[in-house]
C-alpha cells in the first residue's frame, strides 16, 4: 500500500484523515499513485491535477523522502521507501493565505 | 409559514441566513466550505431544497457542491468543465492571443422547469449545462464559437460569464453577459447566439457600432416583462425594451453611474435598484455613504435609500452578483458588501438593517422565498 498525505482542504473534501493509503499495481510512479488516489476518492479529480492535461496544479507540490519531486516526470519511479510504504508521498499546498 | 433563505458566497466560505416572513430576526449558519472562495450559490426554483454552490480556489481549482435538503448537508458533484474541441484563443489584456483556460464557475442558473438542469457561467467565458443535477457538464459552445470569441478580452476580474437569465415566457431564449465582451442572446436554446450590444457606449471603444467589447457588469429582468432588461455597465445604467436589440441609457440623476449590482422589485417591473460606486478605480460609494438608489419609473429618476445604511466612513463595494430580491409582499431586498456585511430590507428598500456585519468579503447573494 502506498501512503499519501493530503493538505487540509483536500482531507475535508475526501472526508479522510491526514494520510490515506492507496493500492498501486505495477510501477509506483506519480501518475500511478495519483490515478489510484483519484479512483479511490473521485472527489479529488481536478483538485491536484488538471482534468484534461493531468498536469500538476500550479499551487501544489509533490514531496517524498525530503525531496521535491514536483518537476520530475510523472512516469519516473518514486523512491523505494514510498513504493514500500515506509515513507509517504506528500501533496503539499503552497503556503500562502490568499 | 413563509420565510426566506439568503445564500451568501464569500471569499472564505458560504453562509446561509434564514428568517421568517417578518425578516427581522435571523439565524446565521456558516461558514460552510470554510477557507474556500464560494463564488455563487443558487437554489432551484422547482425544488428549493436543491442548491448548487461554486467552490473554488487557486490551489485546488473548481469543486461543485450540491445540497438536496436546503443547505443542511452537501455532496460534491461533477467539476469537470472542458471546452469543446480546440478552444482556441481570446484576447489578453495586452491584445495578444491567449489560450482559453477554465478557471472557475462564476454563476449557476438552475432551470425554471427542471430541477436536474442547471447552467454554469465560467471563466474563461463559456456556458455549460448539466442535465443530471451537476454530475456532468457539457459546454454550449455555440456561444464561444459564434464568431466574436477571439476578440473577447478580460475585465480586471477575468474573462467571466457572470450573468445568465432564463426567459420564463420562452424556454428557448436565454441571455448572458460577459466581462468584457458584452451581452448575448440565444433564441434556440443555446445552439446559436447573437451579440446584443447596440446602443452601448464605452469611452475605450471608438466604434459606436462595435459588436463586442463592452464591459457589462450585470443584467436584470422582471419575469412578467421578459422583453425588458436592465443593465449595469462599466459606467452607465441601461435599459432595453426589445430583448436587447437596442439599449438606451437610464442613468438619469444618479450621483454616479458606475456600479456592479442591479436588480428589479419582485412585484413592480419598473422598480429598479442599483448601488452607485464612485468610479472605475475608486470602488466605494460616493462620499463614504452607502446608498442604494431606487427608480420607480424604470430609470432616469432615482431616489437615495439610506435609512439603516452607514452614511459616513463607508468605503466598501457591492459586487455584481451580491444583490437579490425575495418574492414576499412587501418585497425584500438584500445585498452584501466587500466589507463583509449583508443588509436586508423588508419594505422594498425604504428601511434597511444589517443581518450580519463581519463576514469575509461577500462575493454573491441570492435569496429563496420559502412557504
Amino acid at each position: 500500500m502506498i501512503r499519501v498525505t493530503l493538505p487540509a482542504h483536500l482531507r475535508d473534501l475526501a472526508r479522510s484523515g491526514p494520510e490515506v493509503q492507496v493500492e498501486v499495481e505495477g510501477p509506483v510512479t506519480q501518475r500511478a499513485v495519483l490515478d489510484a488516489l483519484e479512483a479511490q476518492y473521485p472527489v479529488l479529480r481536478g483538485t491536484i491535477r488538471d482534468h484534461v492535461t493531468h498536469k500538476r496544479r500550479a499551487y501544489l507540490r509533490f514531496f517524498a523522502c525530503k525531496e521535491d519531486l514536483s518537476h520530475e516526470s510523472p512516469d519516473a519511479p518514486l523512491p523505494d521507501p514510498v513504493a514500500s510504504g515506509a515513507e509517504p508521498f506528500m501533496v503539499i499546498g503552497a503556503v500562502a493565505g490568499g | 409559514m413563509s420565510g426566506v433563505r439568503v445564500l451568501v458566497g464569500t471569499k472564505k466560505g458560504a453562509f446561509i441566513l434564514t428568517s421568517d416572513g417578518k425578516r427581522q430576526k435571523w439565524d446565521v449558519n456558516g461558514p460552510l466550505f470554510g477557507g474556500w472562495e464560494i463564488y455563487h450559490m443558487k437554489g432551484s426554483p422547482v425544488n428549493p431544497d436543491r442548491i448548487y454552490a461554486s467552490q473554488a480556489n487557486d490551489w485546488f481549482g473548481q469543486v461543485v457542491h450540491r445540497s438536496d435538503d436546503g443547505g443542511k448537508s452537501w455532496d460534491t458533484v461533477g467539476n469537470e468543465f472542458v471546452y469543446n474541441g480546440d478552444a482556441g484563443t481570446h484576447q489578453w489584456y495586452d491584445g495578444t492571443p491567449h489560450p482559453w483556460e477554465f478557471k472557475r464557475v462564476w454563476h449557476f442558473e438552475p432551470s425554471l422547469t427542471d430541477a436536474e438542469t442547471v447552467y454554469a457561467g465560467a471563466e474563461d467565458a463559456a456556458l455549460f449545462r448539466s442535465t443530471d443535477g451537476g454530475k456532468s457538464w457539457q459546454e454550449l459552445s455555440g456561444l464561444r464559437e459564434h464568431g466574436t470569441g477571439p476578440q473577447w478580452s478580460p475585465g480586471a476580474g477575468g474573462l467571466c460569464l457572470h450573468t445568465i437569465i432564463l426567459d420564463p415566457s420562452d424556454p428557448e431564449r436565454m441571455y448572458i453577459a460577459i466581462s468584457a465582451a458584452g451581452a448575448f442572446r440565444t433564441d434556440d436554446g443555446g445552439k446559436s447566439w447573437k451579440a446584443i450590444n447596440q446602443g452601448l457606449r464605452s469611452e475605450y471603444i471608438p466604434d459606436p457600432n462595435a459588436e463586442v467589447g463592452h464591459c457589462v457588469h450585470r443584467l436584470a429582468m422582471h419575469p412578467e416583462r421578459p422583453n425588458v432588461l436592465f443593465m449595469q455597465k462599466h459606467w452607465d445604467v441601461m435599459r432595453t425594451d426589445n430583448c436587447g436589440d437596442e439599449w438606451h441609457e437610464i442613468s438619469g440623476d444618479l450621483p454616479t453611474d458606475f456600479g456592479f449590482a442591479i436588480d428589479v422589485h419582485a412585484h413592480e417591473p419598473d422598480t429598479v435598484y442599483v448601488v452607485p460606486i464612485k468610479s472605475d478605480s475608486e470602488h466605494y460609494p460616493p462620499e463614504g455613504k452607502l446608498r442604494v438608489y431606487r427608480s420607480k419609473s424604470g430609470g432616469n429618476e432615482w431616489e437615495a435609500l439610506t435609512k439603516g445604511l452607514p452614511q459616513e466612513n463607508c468605503f466598501v463595494d457591492v459586487l455584481r452578483d451580491a444583490m437579490a430580491v425575495d418574492k414576499l409582499d412587501d418585497c425584500g431586498i438584500y445585498f452584501g458588501t466587500t466589507g463583509g456585511a449583508v443588509y436586508g430590507s423588508a419594505d422594498s428598500g425604504d428601511t434597511w438593517m444589517p443581518i450580519v456585519e463581519s463576514l469575509p468579503k461577500v462575493l454573491s447573494v441570492e435569496v429563496q422565498t420559502l412557504g
